[in-house]
């Protein structure tokens, strides 16, 4: 038995374009975005040096804090609600359609993505005004209207346009997976449906539960478009602070530090769900 | 005989073709010389063809746009690119002096310009000339005060910038998410009139602060320029902060029901200028273009501009709208001694130039400003 590998040069030569792509296009510009941080700017013009002026700056002011803890709480909300959301909807495609009609309907929840997001999040702020369609129904029933353009709310439809349809489909195929003689060994041991669903469907599923939610996660924090056209900026997010710290004073350094500190977190919050979702799985 | 005629006709024709078809190219250019690129550096709407469509079909020039919004997105640009980047820049007064301190723009022949037909207020427009060389020539202006919506306010009502504070508007209040504009409006509400809103001492910046504060609970959000429209427009903003004609005045070409008012404490003028950026070698026909720009022809196209409307620093342009256009010349006050005359209430000192801090540093300003939209 020989334990030590071979060296595979063909192996290698498909590895080789991504590892160029990643080293090039991601560690390189982080790497450059990390001594960025350490500059100062001058007259417009960035200055390499090597000064903490632009963390201590930021992570000193009570709008970088604000902006933080209201970015990580909507990113979680989000997550929940989106994966709450999707269950259901996941559980019928899973279980309930055939191979066929699981296909098309993940190529409908793919459909979306074919649009920008930003020519979506107009439309959201056509639907939501005042004077919309929505506040014209609740109108007929007496209601409203409601205040939805600019809010906690408005932001909230748009992060969820962001990243229902991707929950779905993470969702989906997990649950699709899932071995059905299981859930069928369950009912015959006399598991109640409840009992089946929080026992056998959704440990079995986990992986792509969390992934679901993780990705969720990940595209709500860092998104720009629902805070800024449907939220109003109301209050700012990490992302709308970048877009602000850039755009007065070309303070790219002090952006990069915002930057920074969105990339650790979700480096950590990955991180953790990643060893959960695959916990117990060996 | 005749069948080799027509042989040797064929083949001459064959020829003649192909002769054609190797020498069209040149003809082709020959005839039509390629444009000379020009590149400018311009807020949204400069280099759109309802400015500058006429002037490239007769000069044979192209001009490539980037657009900016914003004074220090502009410097930002320019400081990143390499001399010569841009021939032609498109300013806000206010950044001229900080373009000409960096090196980005040439100093300008001022003989080469009308300045006998501006108005006296705006022939030596501050920052524009280092004691007698001139480094940016105004070509258009416009006035900021109360934007709102004539639903939701009277005239009367607008004629003071505490209507922001009107219970009628709670959360129904936006920003245009810039500072200067917003924060040179309270200072003039605070009274900070001499010698400008953006002339203050601390003990006056901090009560600028605590009355911005105050108007918080009555903010609906903050905007960018296609914001600021959407909001107004669909009436999901009442009253906008920070905004004039330039906003209002295309939609109310579109039948919006909103308005601006210089109101009892005052106004802030924008005012754009174009300089020529350094290392150009195109100064003679960016000269022609400004020229143009700024005679009858080029002031009602600025004056009508589909972008955003601007007033016009010239009296040959007041003249040239009111016979070209009289409604809307009556309509932004371009008719010597009109209620809406923007220099009479220049002169009658209801009028302010925008202007970066001058106590304080721009950056102050800034933090303010983040601070204040999470607060």
């Amino acid at each position: 038995m020989n334990a030590s590998r071979k060296f595979d040069p063909y192996a290698y030569v498909w590895r080789l374009p991504l590892l160029l792509w990643q080293g090039a296009f991601f560690v390189i510009p982080l790497i450059f975005m990390a001594a960025m941080s350490f500059w100062l700017v001058k007259n417009y013009r960035m200055e390499p040096t090597f000064v903490f002026d632009n963390w201590e700056r930021m992570l000193g002011r009570g709008a970088f804090w604000d902006a933080y803890w209201i970015t990580l709480w909507r990113a979680v909300l989000a997550g929940v609600i989106a994966s709450a959301i999707a269950f259901p909807a996941s559980l019928f495609l899973a279980f309930r359609l055939t191979n066929s009609g699981r296909r098309f309907a993940l190529l409908c929840l793919i459909v979306p993505f074919f649009t920008s997001f930003l020519v979506r999040a107009y439309a959201w702020q056509v639907i939501l005004a005042e004077s919309g369609p929505v506040n014209a129904a609740l109108g007929g029933l007496g209601l409203g209207p409601f205040t939805m353009l600019n809010s906690g709310f408005g932001a909230m439809v748009g992060y969820l346009t962001l990243v229902l349809p991707l929950v779905v489909i993470f969702q989906t195929w997990s649950l699709a997976a899932i071995d059905k003689s299981l859930i069928e060994a369950a009912g015959n041991l006399g598991a109640s449906a409840w009992a089946t669903l929080v026992r056998v469907i959704i440990p079995a599923a986990k992986t792509g539960l969390v992934l679901g939610a993780l990705f969720a996660f990940i595209m709500t924090f860092g998104d720009f478009v629902s805070p800024f056209y449907l939220g109003g900026s109301k209050p700012p997010t990490l992302t709308i602070l970048i877009i602000d710290t850039t755009k007065s004073g070309q303070q790219w350094p002090r952006a990069a530090v915002v930057a920074i500190v969105m990339i650790l977190t979700l480096f950590a919050v990955a991180t953790a769900a990643v060893k959960a979702a695959y916990r117990g799985r060996g | 005989m005749t069948e080799n005629r027509l042989h040797l006709t064929r083949r001459r024709l064959l020829q003649g073709a192909a002769s054609v078809a190797l020498t069209a190219p040149m003809l082709n250019r020959a005839w039509a010389q390629e444009a000379t690129q020009i590149n400018m550096l311009a807020w949204y709407g400069h280099a759109e063809p309802d400015i500058v469509a006429e002037f490239e079909a007769e000069n044979n020039v192209k001009f490539v746009p980037k657009y900016y919004a914003g004074g220090d997105n502009m410097l930002a640009l320019i400081s990143q690119s390499p001399p010569g980047t841009y021939d032609l820049i498109l300013s806000d007064a206010e950044f001229v002096q900080q373009l000409n301190a960096a090196g980005y723009i040439e100093e300008m022949d001022a003989a080469l310009y009308p300045f006998d037909d501006f108005f006296p207020e705006f022939q030596k427009f501050p920052g524009h000339w280092t004691e007698n060389s001139l480094w940016s020539v105004m070509v258009r202006y416009g006035l900021l005060g109360v934007s709102y919506n004539t639903d939701a306010l009277t005239r009367a009502e607008a004629m003071s910038y505490n209507a922001y504070w009107n219970p009628k508007l709670t959360g129904k209040v936006g920003h245009f998410d810039w500072h200067l504009p917003s924060l040179g409006q309270i200072s003039l509400l605070n009274g900070n009139k001499a010698p400008s809103p953006f002339d203050i001492d601390e003990a006056a910046w901090g009560a600028v602060q605590a009355k911005m504060l105050s108007l918080k609970p009555q903010v609906g959000g903050y905007f960018d320029y296609g914001g600021t429209f959407s909001g107004l427009k669909n009436g999901e903003m009442l009253a906008m902060v920070g905004i004039g004609d330039w906003i209002t005045g295309v939609l109310e070409k579109d039948g919006a029901k909103v308005a601006s008012v210089i109101p009892e404490e005052g106004g802030i003028q924008w005012t754009e200028s174009y300089s020529i950026g350094k290392g150009t070698t195109k100064q003679e026909i960016i000269n022609k273009f400004i020229t143009y720009m700024l005679g009858p022809k080029g002031q009602v196209k600025s004056i009508q501009m589909a972008a955003y409307p601007g007033l016009s620093p010239t009296k040959s342009g007041w003249k040239a709208i009111q016979e070209a256009n009289p409604a809307e010349a009556k309509r932004s006050g371009l008719i010597e001694g009109d209620d809406n005359d923007p220099v009479k209430m220049l002169r009658e000192g209801r009028i302010f130039f925008r202007d970066t801090p001058k106590q304080q540093s721009l950056e102050d300003w800034n933090d303010f400003w983040s601070d204040y939209k999470s607060a």
